[in-house]
């Protein structure tokens, strides 16, 4: 397949970032090429020398921008959930540079004529990626708003030609204690690989990405690289990091969070104020960044803002039994 | 106890001088982080933890001076009053924060986060039940309670429960703060039953 060049977006993300935090970038990638920063700064260095610019378009579809100010790329990159490296909001930027991506694949099994391996060169080589800018809301009550650069999972899936009886898409990832340092805790409850999961026509979805990019560049190990999921009208714990195996099933496959607290984290897991959370009420969320005296408190949306293009798949269905 | 400050000799003046900053340095900190914005985006969840960590590290402290001092090291029995109201400091610093970006000043919302949500509950509870001991820590207030400031105080065991429940409660993946907490204010409870246990029995003989 020919690899799509890009052809003069209307914004590039470099150009919505504030400047300052590209410079900060910049001036700090210079640091690290020189050698100051490299022993203290580890994983700033490594995540400048490893993120690679992507070739990407914007995305076109209905659902696929917002006009939205976007999040720092700073605070996207170095506040997040990733508790294979701790559960501190910091842990995963401190962390996750341990973490090896390269060589990495993907295996694409269950009900598929073709199931198979799929290795990164594969992934960055094989698809059109392009840029979308989706609200992206945790369960916590928080929420940014981020420029992915991917593809759709769909294109992904049909590749491997699903079979007539697959009804739901099973996910893992990587699952490496010597190089994950939150799955060696004594006191850690998650029964490890981390899984997720989706019903087929929600993985089919044109707003399902499949994502190897954020900010115009590779995505860092902190958010979940080399590939990771993005589903915008879920909570953030759904769009699952670091993906090393997709299978496809005719059974509804259990969750890493089901099966730590079935009443607190439901399967669908769709964003929706009216149905609160036992530990967090969720008609509000922090949009980020946030302050003291400036929580920056906004209303949440059903399904995150994107009812228009998903509430279908719901239909009929009561979404406060269906949580 | 019962000395005025002023009236200290002077090595004792700069002994209370340093721990009371000890106590201090937290907040400093904290305050430090707000105001040079160095708490990260969302510092609602930085302050949060960082106030409520230090309220129940101190009511550990609290609760372990007098086993301390007990078994020959009588320094920290000595702050006990000043870190139960530095414990009390933090825990109000930890509601203020949840009332101004979790609540948003909203009763409304105060009153259904009370309601849906037992750890939070349970935490101010936890709060309310310090507020008594508190206002009771001078000395003009022990003098005028006389035996009843020992019984109310005994509450401070209620809010160590509270806490311990409190902690484990937030707990989701990683039960680690539960279980140390949780062990350490068990064990000084435990310290604390087996005391009163072994006193009425002998009161018995």
């Amino acid at each position: 397949m020919p690899r799509k060049i890009l052809d003069v977006p209307q914004i590039a993300s470099s150009e919505i970032t504030p400047e300052s935090v590209w410079l900060n970038r910049r001036n700090l990638m210079k640091a690290a090429a020189a050698g100051a920063l490299v022993n203290t700064l580890p994983t700033q260095a490594a995540a400048a020398s490893a993120a690679k610019l992507l070739s990407y378009s914007q995305g076109q579809c209905d659902g696929c921008s917002t006009e939205e100010a976007l999040t720092p790329v700073e605070d996207a990159t170095s506040y997040n959930n990733f508790y294979e490296f701790g559960t501190d909001k910091s842990d995963p930027a401190e962390y996750a540079h341990a973490m090896t991506t390269d060589p990495w694949s993907v295996e694409v099994s269950g009900l598929v004529n073709k199931p198979g391996k799929l290795n990164l060169e594969d992934v960055l080589g094989g698809f059109d990626l392009e840029e979308r800018v989706y609200r992206f809301r945790c369960v916590e009550a928080w929420s940014m708003v981020v420029p992915w650069i991917g593809f759709p999972l769909a294109e992904l899936l049909r590749r491997f030609e699903p079979k007539a009886d697959a009804r739901y898409v099973a996910f893992k990832t990587l699952y490496r204690p010597e190089e994950m340092r939150g799955t060696r805790s004594f006191t850690s409850v998650i029964d490890w690989p981390y899984k997720e999961g989706l019903r087929l026509d929600e993985a089919m979805h044109p707003l399902t990405l499949m994502t190897v990019g954020l900010y115009g560049k590779t995505l860092p190990n902190q958010s979940g690289a080399p590939l990771r999921l993005i589903v915008p009208w879920k909570y953030g714990f759904k769009s699952i990091k670091s993906i090393v195996s997709i299978e496809l099933t005719d059974r509804q496959p259990q969750t890493s969070w089901q099966e730590l607290a079935a009443h607190e984290y439901g399967f669908f897991s769709n964003v929706n104020p009216e149905v609160d959370h036992p530990r967090w009420s969720q008609r509000y969320e922090r949009r980020l960044p946030s302050s003291l005296f400036k929580p920056n408190r906004v209303p949440t949306q059903l399904f995150n803002g994107y009812a228009e293009q998903v509430a279908g798949l719901y239909a009929g269905m009561d979404l406060s039994k269906y949580y | 106890m019962g000395v005025p400050l002023h009236r200290l000799p002077w090595a004792d003046r700069l002994w209370w001088a340093l721990v009371f900053a000890l106590a201090l340095s937290p907040f400093m900190l904290i305050l430090y982080g707000v105001l040079g914005n160095t708490l990260g985006p969302d510092p609602a969840e930085a302050l949060m933890h960082q106030t409520g960590e230090w309220a129940i590290r101190l009511l550990v402290l609290v609760l372990a001076a007098r086993p301390l001092a007990r078994w020959g090291w009588p320094a920290l029995f000595r702050y006990r009053r000043m870190l139960g109201l530095f414990m009390f400091f933090y825990t109000t610093l930890h509601l203020l924060v949840f009332a101004q970006v979790y609540v948003g000043w909203n009763p409304a919302i105060l009153l259904e986060e009370l309601i849906e949500r037992p750890y939070v509950l349970v935490g101010f509870a936890g709060w309310v039940c310090l507020i008594p001991l508190a206002v009771t820590s001078t000395d003009g207030m022990r003098r005028r309670l006389r035996q009843r400031w020992r019984q109310l105080h005994q509450l401070v065991y209620g809010v160590a429960v509270l806490g311990v429940l409190h902690v484990l409660w937030l707990s989701r993946s990683d039960i680690g703060d539960a279980v140390l907490y949780g062990a350490l204010l068990g064990g000084l409870l435990c310290w604390r039953a087996a005391l009163v246990l072994r006193r009425r029995l002998t009161a018995l003989r």
